[in-house]
């Protein structure tokens, strides 16, 4: 069923009382990226934590997600195999370095030598090889977003949703993970969804823009 | 198409029994059950109805008998007295300092001290000041003989002075640091810094400012800990056997004695005294409320006034809360600094400063027989704080799980146990624990001490607990964990120096219960609180030394692993340090 395959919104409707927030109904492309403007208030997140599975329940929303076929609707945020990454990277800080990307690396791959190479693979992918023992707290910015990133990939997400995921970076950092994240993204062709109140995230993202509000 | 098979059904919870839901009423059933039954306990055999002891019926005997005690007047007034004295002193001293002090460096180090004096049991701490207060104590051996001429103790009344003057003293410097932690709870929210600075840039003092523009905030946040207070400090039964008049004591403590008298007719009376002792708070109560209104109406008209506050009169306000914040904190320090040395006392004449010798006789006489209480106090303390640890984690657990939220109304509920005198309740508890058959045991008393570590840790917990970034758990969950291994793997990792900080709170809180203890353990479960409070009647400083000392340390050592083993653990890292 090719024409299932990606992030699909049949009919979506976020309403909080009874101003309605959020309408939409488009597909995202196995590789494509939407993005969605708009001003603070306008109900970014409420979509995307619409998507995730963590929509506070004040608001109301009629509609359906679909993901390569599935609905989401009824699954727990831990089944919808959606990933995301914030502004703040959110690297779990009790853990090192190595401990936050196994704990988002499948239980599928068995064995601590294949999970040890697994993740010594996904950091020297992103040029951070030899990283595994570190505290998340000492890295740089670059560094941590990379982490976040690789982190997201080994749970093997079929969508990835980016919420401000480079406003906290300095210009030149920003076009160079924003690069990164886009690249990986169409190599492996996720639907991607990006929030964002910046033009050029937009106009590198190069898919269709949704203003909301 | 291959990763489309690989999809696998997601595990659902709803296929377990879902007990968690139940968590939040469940906990509120362990802490309530016992204060509701147990106030019908009292009032029973307060009317007469008693049928163990051959009272069948109504009847108001019980408290013709009561209103018969010719002391009753005089120990209503002293419960009356030195419950409102100890509030309105502590509240007071709470609020200038931070109104003089907040934000400042003094004010700093004041925050390092509330956590070790906070620790320190009532009991341990009224002991303490009596060993310093004392016809024969250490001020009193301070000025002696060159200053007072005194070569014997005075024959002065100071300790259990009628007026109860020396019980106030004691609960102030046990009731400021809790004010105070609950002062600054409500200070991270208020986010005082701003409002202040615009009061001080229209020309407004320091304090003047914080009382006009803060203080009302504030207030509102801490009313119900200020019930708390005001209802502990009328009706505290250790503190005031150790520091509060003796003939006739406060009603709470007549209660108790009524209670233990071994001619069990007393039990009516004492039950009527009881109900009495809740009569009373509820009026103190109701008295304190309309002295808020009368404030708040003074203040309005105050801050109407428009007066800008002089700038030096306010330097002598804020020294002189600081001085008197410091004498405080001081009686506690150097009264468990009087208990180490007595404990290690060898002779030790009266006008001397020091004992002759220092020798470790009384440890090597008395450490022995610390060994039974020591234990019982462990294992009492510890199944409380685990039982209240895990129903306040369930209950959170079970709010964030399925979005309940809880109403402003129920932080009340949480504070019954706290308002609501002990003697009240817990008498009628252990008529009803007799009838259950779980008198007088174990299981009994941590039963009991739930009812009381639970709002402790509650209220400790569900702070850091709420202020959790809610993202680590929609990122968690995104990458495929469950709300289980959430809870396991982010979340109590996390949160791991306010769980421990809450697990010594409510140990603490736990050690340092007298009268649940006494009453529901029917005297046959020794504690090192129990024992203590025993020996105060000897007045043999030797060892209740040993025994306060003892005490000290079981309700401290916890606090210390709080702070030490989180650095420990978390000592490669950074991000979990000042978290």
């Amino acid at each position: 069923m090719p024409e299932a395959r990606g992030l699909r919104f049949e009919h979506v409707a976020i309403s909080l009382g009874r101003a309605r927030l959020i309408a939409l109904d488009c597909t995202i492309g196995p590789g494509e990226v939407l993005t969605v403007m708009g001003p603070s208030g306008s109900g970014k997140s409420t979509l995307l934590a619409a998507i995730t599975g963590t929509l506070d329940p004040v608001f109301a929303m009629t509609g359906r997600i679909r993901l390569d076929g599935r609905d989401l609707m009824r699954l727990p945020t831990e089944a919808r195999r959606i990933g995301i990454l914030f502004q703040d990277e959110y690297l779990f800080p009790h853990l090192s370095v190595g401990a936050n990307l196994a704990f988002g690396l499948k239980p599928e791959v068995r064995g601590r030598a294949a999970r040890r190479a697994r993740i010594e693979a996904a950091l020297a992918e992103v040029g951070l090889a030899g990283f595994a023992g570190r505290d998340p707290a000492t890295l740089s910015g670059g560094q941590r977003a990379r982490v976040a990133l690789q982190r997201m990939l080994l749970a093997e997400p079929r969508a990835l949703l980016l919420d401000e995921a480079f406003s906290k970076l300095d210009t030149g950092l920003r076009a160079q993970v924003r690069e990164l994240v886009f690249d990986t993204a169409r190599r492996r062709a996720l639907p991607v969804l990006q929030v964002t109140h910046d033009h050029s995230d937009a106009a590198a993202a190069g898919g269709e823009v949704v203003v909301l509000g | 198409m291959r990763a489309a098979v690989s999809t696998a059904p997601p595990p659902r919870p709803a296929r377990r029994v879902r007990l968690l839901p139940w968590a939040p009423l469940l906990t509120l059933a362990v802490m309530l059950g016992p204060v509701l039954a147990g106030l019908l306990g009292t009032l029973a055999p307060a009317l007469g109805h008693m049928p163990a002891l051959g009272g069948t019926g109504v009847s108001l005997a019980p408290f013709e008998q009561l209103f018969a005690w010719p002391g009753l007047p005089r120990a209503v007034a002293l419960s009356l007295g030195v419950g409102f004295a100890a509030t309105a002193l502590s509240l007071a001293l709470v609020t200038l300092i931070c109104a003089g002090w907040a934000g400042t460096r003094t004010f700093g180090m004041i925050e390092r001290l509330l956590s070790p004096l906070l620790s320190v049991p009532h009991a341990a701490a009224a002991f303490g000041l009596a060993f310093l207060i004392a016809p024969s104590g250490w001020i009193a051996r301070a000025l002696s003989p060159w200053a007072s001429g005194w070569a014997q103790p005075p024959d002065l009344l100071i300790l259990q002075d009628p007026a109860g003057l020396s019980l106030v003293f004691g609960l102030v410097t046990k009731e400021v640091p809790f004010l105070l932690l609950m002062t600054l709870a409500a200070l991270t929210q208020v986010r005082p810094g701003q409002s202040l600075r615009v009061a001080q840039a229209l020309g407004y003092a320091r304090v003047s400012g914080w009382l006009k523009v803060i203080f009302p905030m504030i207030y509102r946040q801490i009313r119900l800990p200020v019930c708390a207070v005001l209802a502990f400090s009328m009706s505290v039964v250790d503190v005031a056997i150790i520091l509060g008049p003796n003939t006739p004591p406060t009603l709470a403590v007549q209660v108790v004695r009524w209670m233990s008298d071994p001619d069990l007719a007393f039990r009516f009376q004492a039950a009527a005294g009881a109900v009495l002792q809740l009569g009373l708070v509820l009026l103190g109560l109701g008295l304190w409320r309309l002295m808020e209104l009368a404030v708040a109406r003074l203040g309005r008209l105050w801050i109407a006034s428009g007066a800008r506050g002089r700038r030096r009169g306010e330097q002598a306000l804020r020294g002189g809360a600081l001085v008197l914040g410091a004498l405080a904190a001081l009686a506690v320090i150097a009264g468990l600094a009087g208990q180490v040395v007595w404990s290690l006392a060898g002779l030790w004449q009266f006008p001397d400063f020091w004992p002759d010798a220092f020798t470790l006789r009384n440890w090597q006489r008395h450490g022995p027989r610390l060994s039974g209480p020591v234990t019982e106090t462990l294992v009492i303390a510890g199944a409380a704080t685990a039982l209240a640890l895990l129903l306040t984690l369930a209950s959170l657990e079970a709010q964030h799980r399925h979005g309940l939220r809880p109403a402003t109304r129920a932080l009340w509920l949480l504070y019954l146990p706290l308002i609501v005198p002990q003697v009240a309740f817990l008498m009628g508890f252990q008529t009803l624990s007799i009838a259950t058959g779980v008198d007088g045991g174990r299981a009994a008393v941590i039963l009991a001490h739930l009812v009381f570590v639970l709002p402790y840790v509650f209220l400790s917990l569900s702070d850091p607990w709420r202020a959790w970034d809610g993202r680590q758990d929609t990122i968690a969950r995104a990458l495929g964990a469950g709300p289980d291994r959430v809870l396991w793997a982010v979340r109590l990792p996390m949160l791991l120096r306010p769980l421990l900080i809450a697990a010594a709170v409510g140990f603490a809180v736990s050690v340092g219960q007298y009268l649940p203890t006494l009453l529901v353990g029917a005297g046959r479960v020794a504690t090192l609180t129990t024992e203590a409070v025993a020996l105060a009647a000897g007045g043999d400083r030797r060892v209740i030394g040993v025994y306060a000392l003892a005490q000290t340390a079981a309700a401290f050592a916890p606090f210390a692993l709080a702070v030490l083993l989180p650095r420990v653990l978390w000592r490669n890292r950074k991000g979990m340090r000042d978290a």
